[in-house]
């Protein structure tokens, strides 16, 4: 993900100084330069084309998976509160309540984090070897493997989360939604930070300087004018990060607390979407519980699309 | 020097072998046959790893066993995907009606059991549970470690007032079935209200995934209770309770304990469940695990050798593989469960015939 971000900034970058286009060849173009070039449109039209291909076939495989539950439980499912394996009663209201809750929670932890990194690195240091190291440790954060926080989280955090509940005195469980979603903000950090810091710098120099010029500090160049030029770009990073929140697994199944009841606050544990699934699916050992962990997916993957639509329109009216 | 090419030498004499072999139309045969597949239960996973490897040490058959749940196996055994499944849950009416009209073998071939462990920094007798207590504390009726019911049977100990946490399993297993159907034998409540199953709708209490979950949980939280697989709390030596059987002796968890739950009579098709045993000596909540194999061998293009092959590996197991139970901490199956396991061999066919005689 870093990666293409990476290189997407730099491709805009080598925009501007401009293309260098061969120009020796020119008065050689043979009819075979010509059909090649045919050839590579049209391979690159389907190879991007296939992408839409396979997400409307995984929409419509999770459809057509889950309709033995849709049938079974209709519209109820959605606002079920109780979810009974057992019984055959599938409601996915809880882990609804608890997938956005971690997430958006998460979102409000890390976004001063990641805008502070991306203002430190793209506007106050963006040269030198301590910027470097920062940007390099921000972008592993990325690169470790989610299991590794979930065991960080579950021997190091909880415990500490447990301490801080017993201090303002509330419920002690030390696992809950509270704790996945700081886990859940230490892993988005990088991606709205990275974003946001190729924003910072692609501010044009030329704006900042006019505004130095008549004699604004620092902060007031940050206020009136990257941050203007960049908002559409920042929210972007943070939409990129939601969605990351939003279908994280393994991280939340090791310290949310996998209780398949509403969350009566924060610091109750509950469970999401995403680790029901993990949990339950390899001993899904009848073909209507299946069928309604696929829907379950099916759920997910709907909110996901809407929470990324609606992050498009705004940031669509940021830009204007 | 010379080793490298004698290596040389054995090398090319194998590839001329190899090539030999496959230009025979029974070459290409004799590989695949070589090779059985199965995927199934994840909890006898260490154990049939090792039998596997032992087996192979002998007969250079290469069994290929995919530890992806007891669910997943017998989905993929129902499509017919793997050679055998295996289960820690014998299959329920809804799933021998979706592999009809093939009928499945249930061939027992190991056992294990679940404790319950607890962190009671302060106490330090061990704790005694009947199966009245266990239930209610798991359905969230007993709430402080010094309720009276649980110091009736514990008069020595000293137990706190600590509120109890309950720790369950997040993930579907075959250790919170064991358990599950466990509390509803004995306990009517739990029965109508909660039920039997690999994932249930847990009245009280966190979930932790997998046994090293609901350990690190338990580990962390003083005055938490939890349930986890013998051979992973004797390798981790966490303090479990003794507990209360059918004939009214309080049983401490150990492999004989388990092997003495599997000594009954065990109906001829293997499919029985170990919990709540009747043997006074027998820990109740032990479980077998079953090997799953279709009655009918003939399917799929199946060789006659590959299916002898299959059968001689199942019948390997329970009488000399189940020498690598105990060390790593599985229970050796009861003489009971080894013959009625070797009469169900026997009426497997192919084509109509027995195969083992």
């Amino acid at each position: 993900m870093i990666l293409n971000e990476e290189a997407l900034t730099q491709r805009v970058v080598s925009n501007d100084i401009g293309i260098s286009v061969k120009k020796e060849g020119r008065n050689r173009r043979s009819v075979r330069h010509i059909r090649a070039e045919g050839v590579f449109k049209k391979l690159i039209f389907f190879v991007a084309f296939g992408m839409v291909v396979m997400i409307l076939g995984i929409l419509v495989t999770l459809v057509v998976q889950s309709s033995l539950s849709i049938k079974s439980t209709g519209l109820s499912f959605l606002w079920g509160k109780v979810w009974d394996p057992v019984r055959d009663i599938f409601g996915v209201y809880p882990f609804l309540v608890g997938t956005i809750l971690t997430s958006f929670l998460a979102l409000v932890i890390s976004i001063p984090f990641s805008f502070a990194v991306a203002l430190f690195l793209g506007e106050y240091y963006p040269k030198g070897w301590v910027p470097t190291l920062l940007k390099d440790t921000v972008e592993l954060i990325a690169a470790v493997p989610s299991v590794i926080y979930g065991f960080w989280g579950l021997a190091v955090m909880v415990p500490i989360v447990r301490k801080f509940e017993a201090a303002i005195g509330v419920q002690t469980t030390g696992v809950g939604i509270f704790a996945s979603s700081l886990i859940l903000a230490i892993m988005i950090i990088p991606y709205s930070a990275s974003l946001g810091r190729s924003m910072v710098q692609m501010v044009p120099g030329n704006l900042k300087e006019a505004a130095y010029s008549l004699g604004a500090t620092r902060w007031e160049v940050i206020k009136s004018v990257v941050l203007p030029y960049t908002k559409s770009g920042l929210f972007a990073g943070v939409m990129l990060s939601l969605g990351r929140a939003l279908g994280e697994t393994m991280a939340v199944t090791m310290v949310i607390g996998n209780t398949a009841k509403l969350p009566e606050s924060i610091f109750a544990p509950g469970n999401t979407m995403a680790s029901v699934i993990a949990n339950e699916f390899t001993e899904a050992d009848h073909p209507v519980y299946l069928s309604a962990l696929i829907e379950l997916g099916l759920v997910l993957f709907l909110v996901t699309v809407v929470i990324n639509m609606i992050g498009k329109r705004l940031v669509k009216g940021f830009s204007k | 020097m010379l080793g490298g090419v004698a290596m040389l030498v054995s090398g090319s004499v194998m590839m001329t072998s190899c090539g030999g072999g496959n230009g025979t139309a029974s070459g290409a045969d004799s590989t695949a046959d070589n090779t059985i597949t199965g995927a199934g239960a994840t909890f006898p996973n260490p154990l049939y790893s090792k039998m596997f490897s032992e087996y192979n040490k002998t007969t250079q058959l290469k069994v290929n066993y995919q530890s992806i749940g007891s669910g997943g196996g017998i989905q993929q055994l129902t499509q017919k995907l793997v050679d055998f499944g295996a289960s820690d849950a014998p299959l329920n009416g809804k799933q021998d009606s979706a592999m009809m009209p093939m009928a499945a073998v249930h061939i027992p071939a190991t056992a294990g059991a679940v404790v319950v462990t607890y962190n009671l920094p302060e106490c330090k007798d061990t704790i005694k549970m009947t199966p009245e207590i266990l239930a209610n504390i798991f359905l969230g009726n007993i709430k402080k470690w010094n309720d009276p019911k649980i110091a009736a049977v514990n008069k020595t100990a000293k137990l706190p007032a600590t509120d109890i946490t309950v720790v369950h399993r997040s993930d579907g297993s075959g250790t919170s079935n064991i358990f599950t159907t466990y509390l509803s034998k004995v306990n009517t409540d739990w029965d109508s209200k909660v039920g039997k199953g690999s994932s249930v709708n847990w009245p009280v209490g966190l979930g932790g995934k997998g046994n090293e979950g609901v350990a690190g949980q338990v580990k962390q939280t003083p005055g938490s209770i939890g349930y986890v697989e013998l051979a992973y709390a004797i390798q981790n030596g966490m303090s479990f309770c003794q507990l209360q059987n059918k004939a009214g002796n309080f049983i401490t968890p150990s492999i004989a304990s388990v092997t003495a739950a599997a000594n009954i009579e065990i109906p001829a098709d293997g499919k029985v469940s170990l919990t709540n045993t009747e043997a006074a000596d027998g820990y109740p909540i032990s479980g077998l695990s079953w090997i799953l194999i279709y009655k009918e061998q003939k399917y799929n293009d199946r060789s006659l050798a590959k299916v002898t092959k299959m059968l001689k590996l199942v019948q390997w197991m329970i009488h000399d593989g189940q020498q690598y139970s105990a060390p790593l901490n599985y229970a050796p199956l009861s003489p009971k469960a080894v013959s009625v396991g070797d009469a169900l061999l026997k009426t497997i066919t192919y084509d109509g015939k027995p195969v083992l005689q």
